[in-house]
């Protein structure tokens, strides 16, 4: 099968790849590109670990062929943060310790970054809701709950 | 609230204020809420997870596995996948078992095992001419990229010949059930016995009540959310092998794989392991495909991967829990405990994995008993064999059977005298200390009791029947389950943790222990800042990698605080005497002049003054130093663990049940703590609430689910296997009762990282069970799932 060729936006700059027709976003993302920020926890769409987003709308990666990126535009956690600074997410994250193997946390960064996005002032049930995409098997959630409650109260007043 | 040092929510206040700390404002000592040093890398995606480590030249390996439970395996065809594009080499049984190695090693010596037929049987990284369970290795194929080796896998064809299997826990030991090992002439691995039958009988028969209860403990699946992962590299020029592995105990498995397995010596083997995506006890083991990865490295000279995808692992990752025990608790007229008796089958899998034996026996008769006085004690394990994945060592790995088994026993006691579940615990909590337990530990120290009121409290104990009576008259059920556990610290018992000077003024950890995601970058650095007032940024951490750390007890059994913790505690001390007798000689001073704060040594009433990283500085670079300074701070300390501590706490769950579907509503939880000195509470509370979501995912929704007869696996993916998730859960308040230190170890702690998971299945299944005692539930076995309790409701 001869290769196909992609153009896409990814975090904000124009890059272009080669990909099998039955290759993953993920794949791309991870083997092609270097960006290993995005996680396998599945490849079967169950845990969000490789959450991305395509036009601003939330996908799993796995889930999504790297020739379907054709002029979209991608947003990867490798994109989350400005330079040196932490987007507020990151920096509620890394406050309340809302992570322990840290292996989902770039999953739950991208999905609630998207969240925020469409809903600036979630209750605590959305949130859980939103993000129940997203598996984490070593914090019980509680701390990343509260974390995403705090960027987006921050966030609403900056 | 009384008895707890910080209520429970008050580490989520700590976090909020923590958050708004100025940099330069943060307190880094024991006892602080300090942000983890380790996260920004995984923050912004930075972090080194074995999938995310380059690799020149990289092959690729998958493995063919057994579609079947048991069978003969009479033909292996490999010609098709060796001639399919990209495939670099095909590893059959013929090519491993020509390599002369010895079987993968188990824990097999335990005091108490009374009969064993088999203690042992051979389990090596390819099927032997048998199959035993379904996802058992029988090829391996490795080619230049994943997907070539997973097509080729597919065209390697095994001829099998099926035979009658068995997964069925209750019924592998009967006289007429499929025979696993048919050398063994039984399914039954080994009987261990613990305690005074004779006076547990006697108990029995003077007691005003016998209560029994049948239960199950449910065979679950670690299922870290980074799978297990590989890539073994061959050194011809030196001979080494190393093994890169999402693992947890590089030293033993290096040890483990090289004394029995390659039968090398260690030093010609190499563990190491970079960030890891959580483990739970599951990456601790030697697993085929460790072995695989490093024979397909030499053989083929290039450096070969092999990561399990996420169906593979429900197949070929350790399994845990899955027994069934009859437990039986004398009780006197007053509701006063007289004598447990525990009988139970545990399920070893196919064949015994490292640590398998231990989790029934050995691991679980330390904390029988719980938290209450039980003055007589005997307890029985059955393991067995069955045609299914080995079980092993799993968060809390036998002390959350213990517990299980005791905190719904009391349940159920309740439940027949008529007595309310509060009242007979308040009548039986061990109140004095040290208190002996019949199987022979001493708990040193506790606060059962406080710790237990101080949950109670919290959760709104005493409003409870209103809650209940507003949820009758919405239709629902309500029910609250107390949950009150013992944990005891076990793991490898010592340790060496080296603190080492660099020459750019920095000290390095080099610790044997192994964190995947508990913290130790962040908790051991306070421990040192603490004792040596070094700056938090000039103390480096490294572990994981056998190359660079001579010896490692790993991780497991809730050690590294006690006695990583401690070895590091005595390392820094160490490191400050050594720094005194040295001060003395470059400040030319007397010793009793010497001062010692912030990182300096001073000469007392004199501005004669010398910092730590300029002091090892000095004495590395002087020419002739006196006998009494050693030429180097840099320090190995050690520890071993002379006496058990015991982690405890009582967890709380209220939970509404809707009798149309069964669904179980988690409307509140709360975990009061006992770990002793809280190092991080950040940290702390992070375990306490993590373990206790495994907990309550074995109690409602996880469970491993074989197909009787043909040993098929039913919940092979995680459409099939439920975990918790983000919206199964409330809230999750932590407190931390620090009125009962322990000095069983130098820092004071008592470990964290199991007692969450050891706690909350009773406290969800009690909860669960007293929203259906108005029906004439009594018992049901995990997990609670909806089709489960209206079933319930429906009989009742
Ligand atoms: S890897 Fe995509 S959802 Fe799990
Ligand atoms: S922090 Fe380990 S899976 Fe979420």
């Amino acid at each position: 099968m001869s290769q196909i060729h992609v153009s896409t936006t990814l975090n904000g700059d124009p890059v272009e790849y080669l990909c099998e027709p039955d290759e993953t976003l993920l794949d791309v993302l991870r083997d092609r590109l270097g960006l290993t920020g995005s996680k396998e926890g599945c490849g079967s769409g169950d845990c969000g670990a490789c959450s991305v987003t395509v036009d601003g709308r939330l996908v799993c990666s796995c889930l999504v062929l790297g020739a379907e990126a054709q002029d979209r535009e991608i947003e990867t956690i490798e994109g989350v943060a400005q330079g040196e600074n932490l987007h507020p997410l990151q920096q509620k994250i890394l406050d309340h310790a809302a992570l322990q193997c840290g292996v989902c946390t770039p999953g739950f960064i991208v999905a609630a970054k998207a969240l925020l996005e469409r809903n600036p002032d979630p209750s605590e049930t959305e949130v859980r809701y939103w993000l129940a995409g997203n598996l984490c098997r070593c914090t019980g959630y509680d701390k990343i709950v509260r974390a995403v409650m705090d960027a987006a109260q921050e966030m609403r007043g900056a | 609230m009384p008895g707890l040092t910080n209520s429970p929510g008050a580490a989520i206040d700590v976090a909020r204020k923590q958050g708004n700390t100025r940099p330069g404002m943060e307190k880094f000592g024991i006892g602080q809420a300090v942000r983890r040093r380790e996260d920004e890398r995984f923050l912004t995606g930075a972090g080194r997870y074995i999938d995310d480590q380059h690799f020149a030249n990289l092959t690729h390996g998958a493995v063919v596995r057994s579609p079947h439970a048991h069978a003969r395996i009479v033909s292996i065809d490999t010609g098709e996948a060796e001639a399919a594009p990209g495939v670099v080499a095909v590893i059959t049984p013929d090519v491993y078992f020509a390599q002369g190695f010895g079987p993968i090693p188990a824990m097999t010596a335990i005091d108490g095992i009374v009969e064993g037929t088999l203690n042992h049987p051979p389990r090596h990284a390819l099927a032997d001419a048998t199959v035993r369970y379904v996802g058992e290795p029988v090829v391996f194929v490795v080619a230049e990229t994943k997907f070539k080796a997973l097509a080729a896998a597919e065209l390697v064809t095994v001829g099998y010949e099926e035979l009658p299997a068995v997964v069925d826990l209750a019924h592998t030991l009967d006289a007429d059930s499929p025979m696993i090992w048919p050398e063994a002439g039984s399914n039954l691995a080994f009987r261990f016995e613990k305690g005074d039958a004779a006076g547990v009988e006697a108990a029995f028969e003077g007691a005003a009540h016998r209560v029994t209860l049948d239960l199950v403990n449910n065979r679950i699946a670690p299922m870290a959310i980074e799978p297990r992962g590989v890539v073994g590299e061959y050194d011809a020029e030196s001979g080494t092998l190393t093994l890169n592995v999402s693992g947890q105990a590089v030293h033993a498995q290096r040890n483990q794989m090289a004394a029995a397995v390659f039968k090398v010596e260690p030093d010609s083997m190499r563990v190491v392991a970079g960030d890891v995506g959580g483990g739970f006890g599951a990456k601790n083991f030697v697993y085929p495909e460790n072995i695989l990865v490093m024979l397909a490295a030499k053989l083929t000279g290039r450096p070969v991967k092999w990561i399990s995808e996420r169906s593979e692992a429900f197949l070929s990752e350790v399994h845990a829990r899955d027994h069934v025990t009859r437990a039986e608790l004398a009780v006197d007229a007053e509701g006063r405990f007289l004598a447990l008796s525990v009988d139970t089958i545990a399920n070893m899998g196919s064949c015994l994995s490292t640590m398998g034996p231990v989790v029934p026996t050995a691991a679980s008769w330390v904390s029988m008993g719980g938290t209450y006085v039980v003055p007589n004690i005997h307890m029985s394990v059955r393991a067995a064999y069955t045609n299914t994945m080995p079980v092993d060592a799993y968060r809390g790995a036998g002390r959350p059977e213990a517990a299980y088994i005791m905190e719904r026993l009391v349940d159920a006691a309740a439940f027949d005298l008529g007595i309310d579940p509060v009242e007979i615990r308040r009548r039986n909590f061990v109140r004095d200390y040290p208190y002996s337990m019949p199987l022979g530990l001493t708990i040193d120290c506790g606060d059962f009791s406080g710790t237990f009121e101080a949950a109670a409290e919290a959760i709104g104990l005493d409003g409870f029947d209103g809650r209940r009576a507003a949820s009758e008259a919405r239709g629902r059920a309500r029910g609250i389950g107390l949950s009150s556990y013992l944990e005891v610290t076990l793991g490898m018992p010592s340790e060496a943790m080296e603190l080492r000077f660099e020459s750019d003024d920095t000290v390095t950890i080099l610790a044997g222990t192994h964190s995947t995601g508990q913290g130790h970058e962040t908790a051991y650095a306070q421990i040192v800042h603490e004792t040596l007032g070094v700056p938090f940024d000039r103390i480096g951490f490294r572990q994981g990698d056998t190359a660079a750390i001579a010896v490692g007890g790993g991780h497991g059994g809730s050690r590294s605080l006690k006695i990583g913790g401690s070895t590091l505690l005595r390392s820094a001390q160490s490191v400050r005497e050594k720094g005194r007798a040295a001060a003395v000689h470059i400040l030319d001073a007397a010793a009793d002049d010497i001062e010692f704060a912030d990182g300096l040594f001073a000469v007392r009433g004199t501005n004669r003054r010398i910092g730590l990283f300029e002091l090892e500085r000095a004495v590395r670079e002087a020419g002739d130093l006196p006998e009494t300074v050693a030429p180097t701070l840099t320090t190995v300390g050690r520890f071993e663990r002379e006496r058990h501590s015991f982690p405890n706490g009582c967890h709380i769950a209220e939970v509404d049940v809707d009798p149309e579907t069964g669904d179980v509503d988690l409307l509140a939880y709360v975990i009061a703590d006992d770990f002793g000195r809280i190092v991080n509470p950040l940290i702390a509370a992070g375990q306490a609430r993590g373990g206790a979501v495994q907990g309550i995912g074995q109690a409602l929704l996880e469970g491993v689910v074989y197909e009787p007869g043909s040993g098929q696996l039913f919940t092979g993916s995680l459409m099939d296997y439920a975990l918790p998730r983000a919206d199964t859960v409330p809230d999750l308040p932590v407190g931390f009762n620090e009125a009962a230190p322990t000095d069983t170890n130098p820092l004071g702690v008592k470990g964290a990282g199991e007692a969450g998971a050891t706690g909350a299945p009773a406290a969800i299944v009690n909860a669960v069970l007293d929203a259906l005692k108005p029906h004439g539930v009594r018992h049901l076995d995990m997990p609670l799932t909806p089709e489960k309790v209206w079933r319930a409701l429906l009989q009742g």
